[in-house]
């Protein structure tokens, strides 16, 4: 089975949430849209306060490259613009819309026909006005990426979704097969290639056949590879290698290398922009965790608050310690739950007091030097040597070891036995040596 | 529910906010539990002197540890985390069957205090500590630290080691066959009767733990590997009467070659990080063991060869490192 030098497989919870199929979470009576919810420039508001909007209608947009336009995922009215909770950037602006309770479609949302007409630069432009960004979790601007600088010859669709408890992708692949395999050939089609691999680990077994047996029906030139279910298979850098055996060195992109990769629920993404006109609006979120009393998969509206998704899973079994927008290993710890989800948000996690207490636990003791952060590490760096440099407080000596190398999947924070903050003084080094 | 949840504390950390269920403390534990069995078949070869041996050393690393450590440098309470019973455990493992006990307290508390704590405690040393108190009894106490007892007789001073008889021929290059002058056979040395240190005595035991450790990845097998092989191919070329005529079977049963490989050779603080580091660090071990036995002036020689490797350890870390990601 294919898979990558490193990384190590991590018990996933995934049976929280993977058998839930996947619901629409009622309408919110109120979203807070963040202006900023993709790598590269904030968008400007085109509407201001007190303007009707319906859903799909444009809100903010941009005229820098690196960019992605932001719509309304509500029919109503605009009550503000404000600067409100984020969760990446803590802070940011912000459209509220007080929903008119109708989610009336925006006139320009209606089902379009002669797909097959329609040209690379007429599909890019309609990614584009859609505001898609890459689902997998660094929302990059999808007209971007999929208009490459240099010559690419394969596409490579990241099925894998090896971060533990996260389920959304696998459920998309199981409920939307056809239209995730209609959005890869679009993708195709756009950027040219002939070669277009999906990969998803073994784990998700039933997603393979039934992605494979569907390629088959509708005689699609596309292949899927099973992957060792490993921790961090779905880094881009890993599927690559995995896959294509071709290794993307620092600071490089995979089209450096001739490939696009894009996640499944971008595939999906891009199927509905093309065949339903529908914006990126809404998307799939997994709400998981031991103390949540029912996981679900959820499909949300983009600004719903997390209070309300977790309310639908009926709240908590457990005093919660911990809220986390994404997964255990590269997800982000917030402080409230009144947060809007945004296109990058593919899970909401909710840890117990107890397990945040178990996890900290015995924290930052002596390194030993067993070698399992050196073992596991997927771009052969020597973590436990820059933990110890910041130890040391030797930060000028952090450079030889290559520390902006790190992918920050914190595979050897986990596997640490002394429990060691590896990752944070990584990032600390980086931070003050960028 | 949603004043409820804003008015408990949210922990903000940083990523990852999982853990594995490994701990230092547990892998220390899980070695000294694994070298168990080869304790009891100590005391059940020798007699249960060998049981205060072990406890007296046992102890005595652990009072030295306290007293150096924790009490007299304020450092938060190192006991729990195992390695000095580990310590304790290995220094009594590499004394003679009939050591005093008061010669097990002295090398443990010179283990703990002068090969750990003055360099920093737990990962800060640079020699692996039970064998800088064997080797300090071994320069202190030469007599003591080589008589040998018979097996179940603790009390006669007389039966040398294997290693010790072959060593004594070999030297005066008469010896066509070594294992039949010994006394003793394969299977007494891979099973554990026979002379030698208290945790040399049986092969077989010492391997029943390193297979618990290896199938719970604490060490790994490439290193102890390296080390035996080494020292097999080493003495089947050179240690016969002539080239490719060496009893290569004797030397991997006899002496402390098992012990060190498994148990010593892979302590993670005084050894590379990594598996590349470990081979090269195996292979030097048995080379160095193996031109000790024939032709140093010890019959034994792998305490040395571990110390001397550990030297080298900062080089080989400094020269092997991971292929980075993206280079060719």
């Amino acid at each position: 089975m294919k898979t990558f030098k490193g990384g190590q497989h991590i018990d996933g919870f995934k049976h929280l949430s993977r058998e839930m199929a996947i619901k629409t979470l009622p309408l919110p009576s109120q979203v807070i849209i963040p202006l900023s919810q993709h790598t590269g420039a904030v968008c400007e508001p085109v509407v201001k306060k007190g303007d009707m909007v319906k859903t799909g209608t444009l809100i903010g947009t941009s005229d820098k490259l690196i960019s992605s336009r932001i719509h309304a995922s509500l029919s109503g009215v605009i009550k503000d613009i404000l600067e409100y909770n984020h969760p990446i950037l803590g802070q940011a602006q912000a459209v509220i819309i007080d929903s008119d309770g109708n989610d009336t479609l925006d006139s320009a949302i209606v089902k379009r026909t002669k797909i097959e007409l329609l040209s690379k630069e007429q599909l890019l432009e309609i990614i584009k006005n859609a505001g898609i960004v890459g689902l997998g979790g660094a929302a990059f601007p999808a007209q971007v990426k999929l208009n490459p600088l240099k010559p690419v010859d394969t596409l490579l669709i990241n099925g894998v979704e090896c971060e533990p408890y996260l389920t959304c992708d696998y459920r998309l692949m199981l409920e939307h097969t056809n239209s995730i395999l209609k959005g890869i050939v679009l993708m195709q089609k756009i950027i040219g290639v002939e070669t277009v691999i999906i990969g998803i680990e073994e784990d998700k077994l039933e997603a393979i056949k039934l992605l494979r047996n569907k390629c088959v029906e509708k005689k699609y030139n596309i292949e899927i590879v099973c992957l060792k279910a490993k921790y961090p298979q779905g880094a881009e850098k890993q599927l690559i290698k995995a896959i294509l055996d071709r290794e993307v060195p620092s600071g490089k992109l995979p089209f450096d290398v001739g490939v696009i990769v894009s996640n499944v629920g971008t595939a999906f993404a891009v199927f509905e922009a093309v065949y339903n006109a529908k914006p990126l609006y809404e998307r799939v979120v997994t709400v998981t965790g031991k103390c949540v009393k029912q996981p679900s998969n959820l499909k949300v509206r983009i600004g719903t608050r997390f209070k309300e998704l977790l309310d639908f899973c009926q709240g908590f079994t457990q005093t919660p310690g911990k809220i986390i927008m994404g997964g255990p290993m590269m997800g982000m710890s917030q402080y409230t739950d009144d947060l809007p989800v945004i296109k990058g948000t593919s899970g909401i996690l909710v840890l117990s007091q107890k397990e945040v207490q178990e996890f900290s636990q015995g924290a930052d003791q002596s390194c030993i030097r067993c070698g399992r952060c050196v073992n596991i590490c997927p771009v052969g760096m020597l973590p436990y040597a820059l933990s110890l440099c910041v130890e040391m407080n030797k930060l000028d000596k952090a450079a030889q070891y290559n520390p902006f190398d790190c992918i920050e999947c914190g595979a050897c924070t986990y596997v640490c036995p002394a429990k060691r903050q590896i990752l944070s003084g990584i990032r600390l080094i980086k931070a003050v040596t960028r | 529910m949603s004043e409820k949840s804003n008015s408990v504390d949210l922990a903000i950390t940083s990523s990852p906010h999982i853990r594995s269920k490994e701990t230092t403390a547990k892998i220390m534990w899980s070695v000294t539990v694994c070298l168990i069995p080869s304790g009891l078949v100590s005391v059940y070869a020798f007699g249960i002197s060998v049981f205060w041996i072990i406890l007296t050393s046992i102890i005595c690393a652990m009072a030295s540890e306290w007293l150096f450590n924790c009490y007299l440098q304020k450092k938060p309470n190192s006991l729990m985390d195992g390695s000095a019973v580990l310590t304790g455990l290995l220094l009594a493992y590499n004394l003679p069957p009939g050591a005093p006990l008061w010669m097990a307290g002295l090398g443990s508390f010179v283990a703990i205090v002068f090969a750990k704590v003055v360099f920093g405690g737990l990962g800060f040393n640079i020699f692996n500590p039970a064998l800088i108190g064997r080797v300090f009894l071994m320069a202190s106490f030469p007599v003591l630290m080589t008589r040998w007892p018979a097996l179940s007789n603790i009390d006669a001073i007389t039966a040398p080691t294997p290693l010790a008889v072959f060593k004594d021929g070999f030297s005066r290059s008469n010896v066509l066959n070594p294992i039949e002058i010994i006394n003793y056979s394969y299977q007494d040395l891979f099973l554990g009767l026979r002379g030698g240190c208290i945790g040399e005595a049986s092969v077989l035991a010492l391997l029943i733990g390193a297979m618990y450790l290896m199938f719970k990845k604490y060490i790994s097998w490439k290193l102890p590997l390296s080390f035996v092989a080494t020292v097999g191919i080493f003495t089947w070329i050179f240690g016969g009467s002539s080239l490719l005529r060496g009893d290569f079977l004797l030397h991997i049963l006899s002496g402390g070659l098992i012990l060190g490989a498994f148990y010593m050779a892979t302590d993670y603080v005084t050894g590379p990080v990594t598996i590349q580091g470990q081979i090269i660090f195996g292979i030097g071990c048995g080379i160095i063991t193996s031109i000790i036995r024939l032709w140093g002036g010890y019959p034994e020689g792998v305490s040395y060869s571990i110390l001397l490797m550990n030297m080298v350890t900062p080089l080989i870390d400094r020269f092997v490192k991971p292929k980075r990601f993206g280079d060719k």
